[in-house]
């Protein structure tokens, strides 16, 4: 007796490649906000990397009177010191991003990491990391970075670190959770039987698994990250010694911009922050749409979230 | 008789549920398989294979018992003590749409042991792995991933990945349960192939007529036990426990003019939790006599070749 399989019908040529380019293609025909939350934010990177070069004036060259009205020459006005706001703004970019960025970075590795410790490993380990993170949820966020920001003292380092220490638990719930599921399929059991150290499951089968989730949520933490930022520097809690967006508006707040009717101190820097916050969240939940399955199918996406109108009596809509 | 690789003693593996609650899911099972021997683990839902096979893998820890491999006791084995272990006894898991990483290439499915096991000459291996499972010819497979194949073709990566290490003995969780009737002759014939050239293989599987068919011994578990076992023709022709003789009725007979008799049995398999006293068969046995809620029978010789049964009837 023979066994043989029915014939084998022709494997199609393999076409990775252009394939996975007309995936992205598709990706952002079908995710116009992500082209656009793209190309907003490549312009502010532009201008946060070559800022000293753009900016028409130097970040504490006195050049006019105080709250100067916008002017050709400085068509954004002048703060309280007689700077030019356009350069401030400019300047600005680059620290505001940057602590966006390196807040979103650390949150991402310390939350990554004890979530995917406590999934992978579950029992004590995982009841001890999440109880820690549950402690860490419960802390009233602003109190928290009054606290540590008044102890460690007034650093960019300092606000990063402050950041990162705030927005972990986020991601270390999240990850944990998906690394429970990756945990439970039958190919790290395979692994596992193989007698794979969980060093190698955890980087060869885990993490590659989880990495989409772990880069969406990155870019919309990064969001979160600039908006605490801007907090925390209006709460004169920030590096006094560099210039950021948040710290733009503390400065005109503090010295009564508002009283004088300097606007142009304050909504520049409220619109730039804005944007950028816009844009980061427009491409991360474009991103988070088209990696999570679940949200292509249900109400839970808010890119497919639509009230229908009710169907009428022959059961049209 | 060829040599013994895999021996099972008197097996329990327990499970907690809730803080008093324990769920024997495997209560005093014991097993041989041989080199060159195709051994038919045969049982429901929920009766206690898989985690035989896992704990045999050591995936599962066993509460008590003992397990071996060849001469070496691997019950408590550690980690480090089952590497050399795991060489040789390989797993095939039931779900081949779900056991391949979906993020590995063929070839790195089928490498991945030997990357694991530090062994040399990959790219030979994983081509003589391949072709042994069936691949052929290796490189129409080798960069393709698992979602560009068919069940059948996963299940042969699987294999093949399984083979790469050219291990003594394979135990195979329900090989085909998840695989169309139509490549399922092929999976078995290949096992059936791996087993003339020597290996020892444990099928796990809820299909009696493919037991039937493959394998050279039959062990049948209801509840965590095993309840009768014996040469795969004997158990099949003359079964001796009721469930055994309830599950050969059920087989579906090629010849349709053969009237079938199928024994349709009563109830719901019993809670694990909660394990009838006796015989844990009598609550559903059809010829089940007063004295079947109080004694529970051991396994006794029922015939010839090692056939025995546990039931107070034999």
């Amino acid at each position: 007796m023979s066994f043989v399989d029915p014939p084998q019908a022709a494997l199609p040529d393999v076409v990775r490649p252009s394939s996975r380019v007309r995936a992205t293609l598709s990706f952002l025909r079908h995710h116009p906000q992500a082209v656009v939350g793209a190309i907003i934010l490549l312009a502010f990177v532009f201008i946060a990397i070559f800022g000293p070069y753009l900016a028409p004036y130097g970040e504490r060259e006195q050049v006019g009177p105080l709250f100067g009205t916008p002017s050709s020459a400085h068509p954004l006005g002048l703060d309280d010191g007689g700077i030019d706001m356009l350069s401030l703004l400019i300047y600005g970019a680059r620290v505001t991003l940057i602590v966006g960025f390196a807040g979103a970075v650390v949150a991402m590795l310390v939350g990554g990491t004890i979530g995917i410790v406590a999934g992978y490993f579950g029992g004590k380990i995982d009841n001890a990391l999440m109880r820690m993170t549950d402690y860490f949820l419960v802390i009233p966020d602003l109190v928290l970075m009054i606290v540590i920001a008044s102890i460690w003292g007034r650093s960019l380092r300092n606000i990063i670190l402050i950041i990162g220490l705030i927005y972990w638990t986020f991601m270390a719930r999240l990850i944990r959770s998906q690394v429970k599921v990756v945990r439970e399929r039958a190919y790290v059991k395979r692994a596992q039987a193989l007698g794979a150290s969980h060093l190698r499951i955890i980087f060869k089968h885990v993490i590659p698994q989880i990495m989409p989730l772990l880069l969406a949520q990155t870019v919309l933490m990064v969001a979160l990250a600039i908006f605490l930022e801007t907090a925390i520097s209006f709460l004169g809690l920030g590096d006094p010694s560099v210039t950021s967006w948040g710290k733009m508006i503390e400065n005109a707040f503090s010295r009564s911009a508002i009283s004088y009717g300097a606007w142009w101190a304050i909504v520049p820097p409220g619109i730039a922050v804005a944007l950028v916050i816009m844009a980061f969240n427009m491409l991360g939940t474009a991103v988070e749409d088209s990696l999570n399955p679940r949200l292509k199918v249900s109400h839970l996406s808010r890119r497919h979230f639509r009230l229908r109108p009710l169907p009428d009596k022959e059961g049209r809509s | 008789m060829s040599e013994t690789l895999l021996t099972i003693e008197d097996l329990v593996v327990q499970y907690r549920q809730g803080r008093k609650k324990v769920v024997k899911a495997v209560d005093g099972v014991s097993l041989t398989v041989a080199a060159g021997e195709f051994v038919a683990l045969v049982g429901e839902s929920g009766c206690g294979k898989t985690t035989t096979a896992q704990t045999a893998m050591r995936m599962v820890p066993a509460t008590s018992g003992t397990i071996r491999y060849r001469d070496r006791d691997i019950t408590n084995a550690t980690q480090s003590e089952m590497r050399p272990i795991r060489r040789e006894l390989q797993i095939i898991f039931q779900d081949p749409y779900e056991s391949l990483d979906p993020r590995f290439r063929v070839k790195d499915i089928v490498a991945e042991p030997l990357e694991i096991h530090g062994l040399d000459n990959r790219d030979e291996r994983v081509r003589a792995a391949m072709e042994r499972a069936g691949l052929t010819p290796a490189d129409l497979y080798l960069e393709r991933y698992p979602h560009e194949l068919s069940g059948g073709q996963r299940q042969r990566v699987s294999i093949a990945a399984a083979l790469a290490l050219e291990p003594t003995m394979l135990l195979a969780d329900e090989p085909v349960s998840m695989l169309d009737v139509s490549v399922r002759a092929g999976i078995l014939g290949l096992l059936n192939d791996l087993r003339t050239s020597g290996l020892g293989i444990l099928m796990i599987t809820h299909d009696l007529s493919t037991a039937a068919h493959f394998a050279d011994r039959i062990c049948v578990m209801y509840l965590g036990r095993i309840v009768e076992e014996g040469p795969a023709h004997e158990v099949i022709r003359n079964p001796q426990h009721p469930y055994t003789k309830a599950l050969v009725s059920v087989v579906p007979q090629p010849d349709p003019e053969q009237s079938m008799q199928p024994e349709i049995l009563q109830g719901e398999t019993p809670n694990p939790a909660d394990v009838p006293t006796g015989c844990r068969f009598h609550p559903r046995c059809p010829v089940a006599t007063a004295a079947c809620s109080s004694e529970d029978p051991p396994l006794r010789p029922a015939g010839s070749d090692g056939h025995r049964a546990a039931c107070i009837l034999v």
